[in-house]
């Protein structure tokens, strides 16, 4: 059965994970949209810089994160001046680094989707007299939806599984930064092989449902 | 400039492109802006819509300046009293009909009762579709929506690209009709976008030749598509006739309707009881000419005319314009080796022979 430090892991986890795919939906529905409409030559880099992510190690990735929040870091200056804790070995450290993490996950999939319905109903609206934002509202982002919902599923299971960078960014401080995957690792290490098993077994249930959810719907959405 | 005319000039260049345009267009009717693709007419029209801005472009529709780059004016695209009808439809696939006819017109500020929605969904025959998806619609609903979407937001102009080009030949009939009345009882300019000799004959006052983004011809339908519906591919087979005529009998043991012309008796293969009076339509390849009357012919609607003017192209094909008894213009696409072994030149008179099967008013 689990344990009441195995539920606080898994409400953290939770918490995470939702906290971070609102943000990231919030950040990567504009920056998709702005990467499959801009002409810029920023395109390239920016796009290359989004998608980092997903081919660093999470060590990589947690170090520089590490030093980018710590004191002596911009991020690290910043919330010393606003007269607010540092962020490693914090939850809202453990949001911003997820944030980072989990970007390509969330704005590719809408990316694709604004890049999949072109220009045409866009200029369809502004000849019904919508301003690019009112269209950007009223007809890109709803044409996007199933892009918008594999972001978040992708987003939220990618957060869930996340594990390198958590430990790199916030060790396994109970309740404020010990999450399902650093628990396992915890367990594991103090040979507690059942307890890790529960764990383990749910987060393979989990991730083994969401992406069923997601091919599932994938399916559908080719025949429907 | 007239009342409500229209004044486009568009200069545009790209890598294989260039598109060099000065128009002054009427402020009613149909106008057709007619070429092959790549002639730059659809090009032209998104310049009018702002959805492509042409860099030293000047736009004036009315008394409103809608783009004068050399004041620096360019009015965006929704901030313009235009409507615009694609050639795929383009209905928002996430919205019911009536959200679809909603969007522009709410936007516009119009009410329905303001933009008579109820009339227009009647004459387009959409009233009925008012809860359906657009996923559900055939390509004419869809298209017939379209229409209507635009025409809601009470447009100063209204552009057309290619209405009926991704239209299988059943579905452009059944729009075909539609735009004819639109036609006839919209008072605003039409731009009519199209590689179709035959659209542009039936619906259009007036036709705009482009090729290679220049203006090549500007005139009648009638005048100016036998020369230039050697440009789009196909195109001599395109040019219609469409004529006036009053029912005056309908032969019910043989199938047909007798009109009464000016010219002469036309006689269709096709019983058209519950009209009066019908446009008839006729291919010009389907439209021979004879130097002295036919007697043992198969032919039935024989009219008489005189030669107006002749287009030798350089295919085999020559286009004979023919003024009919009564006024009525009319041509016929012979082969050049006709018109010479007959020795046809202008100012003879001719019998006109069209095959009845050819006389449809469907016959597109």
């Amino acid at each position: 059965m689990p344990t009441s430090e195995d539920l606080a892991a898994i409400w953290l986890t939770l918490k995470l994970a939702t906290i971070v795919t609102f943000l990231l939906l919030l950040i990567g529905a504009p920056l998709a949209w702005w990467l499959a409409r801009t002409q810029s030559w920023l395109k390239a880099p920016l796009g290359a810089v989004v998608a980092l992510p997903l081919v660093l190690p999470p060590t990589v990735l947690g170090f520089y994160l590490l030093l980018t929040m710590g004191p002596h870091g911009p991020l690290g200056r910043l919330t010393t001046f606003l007269g607010v804790a540092p962020l490693p070995f914090t939850f809202a450290g453990l949001v911003v680094a997820s944030l980072v993490y989990s970007l390509p996950f969330v704005v590719q999939p809408i990316q694709n989707a604004f890049e999949a319905m072109g220009d045409r109903p866009l200029e369809a609206a502004a000849t019904l007299r919508a301003s690019p934002l009112d269209a950007f509202f009223t007809v890109a982002l709803p044409l996007a939806r199933p892009g918008l919902v594999t972001a978040a599923i992708l987003g939220f299971a990618h957060t869930v599984g996340e594990f390198g960078v958590v430990l790199m960014v916030g060790g396994a401080i109970p309740d404020k930064t010990r999450v399902v995957s650093v628990l396992i690792y915890d367990q594991v290490e103090s040979m507690n092989y059942e307890r890790a098993h529960w764990l383990a077994g749910g987060m393979l249930l989990f991730s083994f449902c969401v992406l069923l959810a997601l091919y599932g719907r994938r399916r559908n959405g080719r025949h429907g | 400039m007239a009342d409500g005319a229209i004044a486009a000039r568009f200069r545009l260049a790209y890598p294989g492109f260039a598109l060099d345009v000065d128009l002054e267009l009427p402020g009613r009717g149909v106008t057709a802006l007619f070429g092959p693709s790549g002639s730059g007419k659809s090009t032209a029209l998104r310049c009018m819509a702002g959805l492509t801005r042409a860099p030293d472009g000047l736009l004036k529709i009315g008394g409103d300046v809608w783009q004068d780059e050399a004041r620096g004016v360019f009015v965006p695209t929704h901030r313009r009293a235009l409507g615009m009808v694609f050639q795929d439809a383009s209905l928002f696939s996430h919205l019911t009909v009536k959200g679809n006819l909603d969007y522009g017109m709410t936007r516009a500020r119009v009410t329905a009762a303001e933009a008579g929605r109820d009339a227009l969904c009647e004459m387009l025959d959409i009233a009925a579709l008012a809860e359906r998806w657009p996923d559900t619609l055939s390509g004419g609903e869809r298209q017939r929506v379209a229409i209507a979407r635009a025409l809601l937001t009470r447009p100063q102009l209204l552009l057309m690209d290619e209405p009926l080009a991704s239209l299988d030949v059943a579905r452009r009939l059944d729009v075909l009709p539609y735009l004819e009345r639109l036609r006839d009882e919209l008072d605003i300019p039409i731009i009519y976008v199209s590689h179709a000799p035959e659209e542009v004959t039936r619906i259009a006052d007036e036709a705009v030749v482009l090729d290679r983004g220049r203006v090549v011809a500007r005139g009648a339908p009638l005048d100016v598509l036998p020369s230039a519906s050697r440009l789009v591919e196909g195109g001599r087979f395109g040019v219609v006739n469409a004529l006036k005529a009053r029912v005056v009998a309908v032969d019910d043991a043989y199938g047909v309707t007798r009109l009464a012309h000016p010219a002469g008796e036309i006689l269709i293969a096709a019983r058209l009881t519950t009209q009066r009076e019908a446009r008839v339509v006729m291919r010009a390849t389907d439209v021979a000419l004879a130097m002295s009357e036919p007697r043992d012919t198969s032919v039935r609607t024989i009219l008489r005319g005189r030669i107006e003017k002749i287009d030798a192209t350089e295919s085999a094909l020559a286009f004979v314009t023919l003024t009919l008894v009564g006024g009525d213009r009319l041509v016929s696409a012979i082969t050049r080796l006709a018109l010479d072994e007959l020795r046809l030149t202008v100012g003879a008179d001719v019998f006109v022979l069209v095959k009845s099967v050819a006389l449809d008013e469907r016959g597109l």
